[in-house]
């Protein structure tokens, strides 16, 4: 899903410093439980996440134990507590143990990219998922169908307002993956609906805070929307609080994550659908692609997991 | 008030040229008043009774971080941390509430109270560590923001209803816009009214002066900060309660805005002059122009370089203003 997080950039600075005090420490520490497994490289199948702070990614995990577990493959994890440099250690350390494959869910596409290339230089296939990396060579990509995700927003939303009226989109960080294919798949599909008309689309930047002061300005000017199509969750939830009790009723509002807050204004009625990610299933695809690999086959260049619809109906499962 | 309040030389104006000196003297607002004028044209939507009620909402936020913001540049320092700060304020207050079961007054206090030590912190380090206030308030930026992760757990917390407050209507009374000018009424006090303001004012014209002169500086800095970091608190209680929850990642990029609207109102980064007024002018000149962006459906592409834009040109105009004068 790459939740978005704009303070990166921010704090990149600082952690580059703090990052180069650590990395020695870093190293010397992954060394030695590289040792102390004894040489377990061989079958082995590291799987480098991102950060296990953020449920979505515990799932990942979750998901990526499991398809292990029935393939009857070792899996290692490691978790990179989003810090780009602990992941480069990690992957680091791949190198020397010597596994099978790597699964990688880079912290950030750009940073990873040098580790991966040294993974290309010692011929160890590398996979990535949920977050693609700039340069370097992988055997496997796999990613939640964000494409036809926008375009099952688009039926959802199109089938609550039946097919005619006026809507709003609010659209994520300019030039973001997700916002892109978000946004390609949801345009893509609400053209086929003759009669709805998309009377605005703003960003507001993934943000709940500013998914409210732009969803009451574009409301301000086209008082007789009747439904709105959010990038993600918090953006969708920050309409909701710019309709008030119209939300849900006269409003209808999508929004796409499935996050917590998300699935429980799905529950409450006043989101009428979000566009749920599989995060567990993107894990366990993960692993049957490295499956292959470790067994000498040839790895599908692609995976696309779908997304699901949440609504009022199947909400309960997803809760 | 010392920079900017100019003396009008005493010759036979003729009105026009009274109205140019006073529009050179007031760029910001002017810029402002053409800016209105030009949306209203431009859309029947803009200047309507909800729409401005809208906009003062809408400005609120960044208003408050500007207000405290304009003390911290007026003692030609600069405070990178108000939006990091601003969020782990309404976390730990809705911390306090979810799952410390606080009472609601309290839950507001604790916003405040973060927020102001956070302030105090920062301004420790810089009075009496010495360390740059760029290098205090970036490593305040990261720390607050980290804190605010830590206590949340990467998701929004809901706050206490008392919080909401912030965020909702008494009596027909936006309490964002009540907010805004009550901190801005506080800020003006202080600036032209207090012993406190004034020191700002010297310790940003001329630090060793200020120094020599017997002014407390240090305590003056320390100050400085702790109310830059109680606004902080505020705008985060405003921030969270209109949204109901207080966001892991809430306010982060206000400080720019922040800096931008205490710059478009007038003050100087080199210190040592900036008011109140100013600030409130330039925090609601960025909300117009996010408002008018929106209501003309301007890509989301454009809108970063119109603002930009915007920013330049109302410092440059300053900047242009203040060369002729002299």
């Amino acid at each position: 899903m790459s939740p978005v997080n704009p303070t990166r950039r921010q704090t990149l600075g600082l952690t580059a410093v703090l990052a180069g005090a650590l990395s020695l420490a870093a190293c010397n520490r992954g060394g030695g439980e590289a040792g102390a497994e004894g040489g377990g490289g061989g079958g082995t199948v590291m799987l480098s996440v991102s950060t296990q702070t953020n449920p979505f990614f515990v799932q990942l995990v979750d998901g990526a134990r499991k398809a292990a577990e029935e393939l009857g493959l070792t899996l290692e994890v490691q978790d990179a507590s989003d810090d780009a440099s602990t992941q480069a250690n990690h992957l680091q350390n791949a190198i020397t143990q010597g596994v099978a494959c790597v699964i990688v869910n880079p912290t950030d596409s750009d940073a990873v990219s040098a580790s991966i290339e040294a993974l290309n230089a010692a011929e160890i296939p590398v996979i990535a998922v949920d977050r693609n990396a700039t340069s370097g060579e992988l055997v496997s990509y796999i990613a939640s169908d964000n494409v036809a995700g926008g375009a099952q927003a688009a039926q959802a939303l199109a089938e609550a307002i039946e097919d005619t009226g006026q809507i709003l989109v609010l659209q994520g960080v300019p030039g973001a993956s997700a916002t892109r294919d978000r946004g390609q798949g949801f345009t893509e599909e609400i053209a086929n609906h003759g009669d709805i008309e998309v009377v605005a689309e703003q960003t507001a930047n993934f943000d709940r805070a500013e998914g409210l002061n732009v969803a009451t300005n574009l409301l301000q000017a086209n008082p007789d929307v009747v439904g709105i199509f959010a990038h993600n969750d918090e953006m969708a939830l920050g309409a909701i609080e710019a309709l008030g009790p119209r939300a849900g009723s006269e409003v209808f509002v999508v929004g796409f994550d499935g996050t917590g807050n998300g699935l429980a204004a799905v529950e409450a009625g006043t989101m009428h659908a979000t566009i749920a990610q599989q995060p567990g299933e993107l894990g366990a695809q993960a692993v049957e692609q490295a499956q292959t690999v470790v067994e000498g086959g040839s790895p599908e260049a692609e995976v696309q997991v779908d997304v699901v619809v949440v609504t009022a109906e199947n909400v309960s499962e997803y809760l | 008030m010392t920079a900017t309040a100019q003396t009008t030389s005493p010759t036979r104006r003729s009105t026009l040229s009274k109205v140019g000196h006073w529009a050179m003297n007031n760029g910001a607002l002017v810029g402002l008043i053409l800016l209105c004028i030009g949306l209203f044209i431009a859309t029947p939507a803009f200047l309507t009774i909800p729409n401005i009620i809208n906009i003062g909402i809408q400005a609120a936020v960044v208003a408050i971080l500007a207000f405290g913001m304009t003390f911290v540049i007026v003692t030609a320092g600069i405070d990178l941390s108000v939006g990091s700060v601003a969020a782990l304020g309404a976390m730990v207050s809705a911390y306090s509430f979810a799952s410390l079961n606080l009472p609601g007054i309290l839950t507001v206090v604790v916003g405040l109270g973060v927020g102001m030590l956070a302030g105090s912190i920062s301004g420790l380090a810089i009075a009496y560590g010495k360390l740059p206030a760029f290098i205090a308030t970036l490593a305040m930026m990261s720390i607050a923001r980290g804190l605010t992760l830590v206590v949340s757990n990467g998701t929004p917390i809901d706050t206490s209803d008392t919080v909401n407050i912030f965020g909702s209507r008494v009596a027909g009374i936006p309490v964002p816009i009540f907010a805004m000018v009550l901190a801005g009424v506080v800020c003006w006090f202080i600036l032209s009214r207090t012993v406190l303001g004034r020191s700002m004012y010297a310790v940003g014209g001329n630090i060793e002066a200020a120094r020599l002169s017997g002014i407390p500086v240090k305590r003056v800095l320390v100050w400085v900060y702790a109310l830059s970091g109680l606004f902080a608190g505020l705008a985060g209680l405003v921030l969270a309660g209109r949204l109901r929850s207080a966001g892991p990642q809430a306010g982060s990029g206000y400080e720019l805005d922040a800096i931008a609207a205490v710059v478009i109102g007038g003050a100087s980064l080199a210190g040592g002059s900036g008011r109140a007024t100013g600030t409130l002018i330039g925090a609601i000149l960025l909300a117009v122009i996010r408002n008018g962006l929106n209501i003309l459906n301007v890509s989301s592409f454009w809108q970063q370089v119109v603002i930009g834009c915007v920013i330049a040109l109302a410092v440059g105009f300053d900047v242009f203003r203040r060369k002729t004068d002299s």
